[in-house]
């Protein structure tokens, strides 16, 4: 492989994602923000202060962290899935396809395409978080590392998804059927140590709620789960996922007649 | 050395359809060279393989002796490839989509941009770099795909109908361009439905027809093949009838228009010495139809028999 040319193409790869990002920033980078605030709003503050002290947090504070999360999960994926099944669709995904780049570089590209959407998603709403409450990092490391493997976790999925996809609705089925429901099952807005214990053993399998306790625990220092657990799921995650998409790649899958 | 050898290449696809039957061939480097066939005949098939964007079935493909199964990114830093269909990103602008391409050869800093305002003037498009490919007209659209395919300078560059709804003017210009980078090293293969293109571009020719290839010789040497060639002459006076000329058939189209059907045996010099000595004058001549299309014509219906 000839490492000199896939460094220029991954960061070519990362600058046509980030020109696309900023070219639709209407559709990318200000819905987030505006439903995030929404929540902060009508949750936070509004029906937060009515339900008071949860882990010892105020309401607002305790599903900051999440509400971060959960944007950075939706725009990573929503960012890889679109962009990379809109080349499929109109075919400039030969362009890549046809130029001598290893097809890891194509994923690495995409991936750090839907890391930096989500992450300046991830940013917009922590500013707007700060206009509700005040977050104090209590572990800049755990925050920061749960961050980014999460969102590679998510921009990895959504990359499977645009290679399986065929058309525009095979896109929004994922997003809408399963992340949706995930994500706010995944302890977003209350602890799981609330639930009935069964519904707490059926929560510990959904991924989503480790990312999210992780990174809370990260802002606040407070978790339902091992952080231990999280990073192991993460990383088996990231691995998994990655060779899948290596899979799909090599075998043409979706993407080669 | 060999530009592009390709062995037994077959293709099924998932519906059955049998697109290429085990096809064997070999453009020399510095070639220019037609591949030509009817629609569905293969030649997109081959040229997806070729460039890696739809999986074989069987056969070997080699591209400057870079096998694609076993060096695949070597071979593809070889090749360019402007496809039939339109596949630019049609929300980027010209100046991008260079660029990106660019990269995506390991092109960088100054050399990439060198190379983007060469091929974009070259294809006269450096004045519509900031504008967004959507905007383009169609012709615009094809030389944008043509300077892509060329930004990292393939040895080898396959072009798949690139003139296909382009108008007369730039489609000479475009033969023009083409025919200055093969002179300057550049093998080009050149699949085509204006037969005239192929006939005046290339010098070699195959032949492809339901996933075979039926002829792969060099443009005179299918030419020779053509047993029988049909002239209109202009006249300068109108005939009431056609002449009766030794060893040629005649027919009167219009009053002053004689269409001349002569086989090998005949030449124009005995054509023109017996019209003559009939006292009529030719203004003009011409040939009924392009020499290449004939051909092609007898070959596809023919199977490649002999005619």
């Amino acid at each position: 492989m000839n490492l000199a040319l896939n460094i220029v193409a991954v960061k070519t790869i990362i600058r046509k994602e980030i020109v696309r990002v900023l070219r639709i920033w209407v559709q990318t980078i200000v819905p987030p923000a505006i439903t995030m605030t929404l929540y902060f709003i009508i949750f936070g503050n509004l029906i937060g202060r009515r339900i008071g002290v949860m882990d010892g947090f105020d309401y607002m504070q305790y599903i900051a962290p999440g509400l971060i999360m959960m944007s950075v999960i939706t725009n990573s994926y929503g960012n890889v899935v679109s962009s990379f099944f809109g080349a499929k669709f109109g075919r400039h995904i030969e362009e890549m396809l046809v130029a001598p780049m290893s097809y890891a570089t194509i994923i690495i590209g995409h991936v750090a395409g839907g890391v930096l959407r989500g992450l300046m998603v991830g940013s917009l709403v922590t500013i707007v978080a700060l206009f509700f409450t005040d977050l104090q990092v209590a572990h800049p490391f755990v925050m920061i590392s749960v961050v980014l493997l999460s969102s590679i976790v998510f921009s990895l999925a959504g990359f499977i998804n645009a290679v399986f996809a065929k058309k525009f609705d095979d896109i929004s089925i994922v997003p809408t059927f399963v992340l949706t429901p995930l994500t706010y099952l995944g302890g977003v807005f209350y602890s799981i140590s609330m639930l009935p214990e069964f519904w707490q053993n059926v929560s510990k399998a959904n991924p989503i709620l480790y990312m999210v306790n992780a990174f809370r625990y990260g802002i606040l220092g407070t978790s339902d789960i091992s952080i231990g657990y999280a990073y192991t799921i993460l990383l088996i995650f990231v691995v998994v996922l990655f060779s899948g998409c290596m899979f799909l790649m090599q075998r043409g899958i979706g993407i080669r007649e | 050395m060999n530009a592009l050898t390709i062995r037994n290449l077959t293709k099924t696809y998932s519906n059955g359809n049998q697109a290429l039957k085990g096809i064997d061939l070999t453009v020399e480097a510095g070639e220019f060279y037609a591949l030509l066939g009817p629609n569905g005949a293969g030649k997109t098939t081959a040229i997806g393989i070729i460039s890696s964007l739809v999986n074989k079935s069987g056969g070997e493909v080699e591209i400057f002796g870079h096998n694609v199964d076993k060096e695949l990114e070597a071979a593809k830093a070889c090749l360019g490839v402007v496809p039939q269909e339109i596949n630019l990103n049609l929300w980027e602008t010209v100046g991008n989509t260079m660029i990106h391409q660019a990269g995506y050869y390991g092109l960088s800093g100054k050399l990439r941009k060198e190379r983007v305002e060469k091929y974009l003037r070259a294809l006269r498009l450096w004045d519509r770099h900031d504008d967004i490919a959507r905007s383009l007209s169609g012709g615009m659209k094809r030389r944008l795909m043509i300077a892509r395919a060329l930004v990292h300078e393939p040895r080898l560059l396959i072009l798949d109908e690139p003139t296909a709804g382009v108008d007369i003017e730039i489609r000479r210009s475009m033969w023009d361009f083409l025919q200055e980078i093969n002179e300057a090293g550049t093998t080009i293969i050149l699949t085509t439905h204006y037969l005239e293109e192929a006939e005046s571009l290339c010098r070699r020719i195959a032949i492809i027809d339901e996933g075979a290839i039926i002829e792969d010789a060099s443009m005179s040497s299918v030419l020779r093949k053509l047993q029988r060639e049909v002239f209109v002459l202009s006249l300068a006076e109108p005939l009431s009838a056609a002449p009766a000329l030794q060893g040629f058939e005649t027919r009167l189209r219009e009053d002053a228009d004689l269409e001349v059907e002569k086989g090998q045996e005949t030449d124009l010099n005995d054509l023109f010495g017996q019209l003559s000595a009939k006292g009529i004058r030719v203004i003009s001549l011409r040939n009924k139809a392009n020499r290449l299309e004939e051909m092609f014509m007898h070959l596809v219906e023919n199977k490649g028999a002999e005619i």
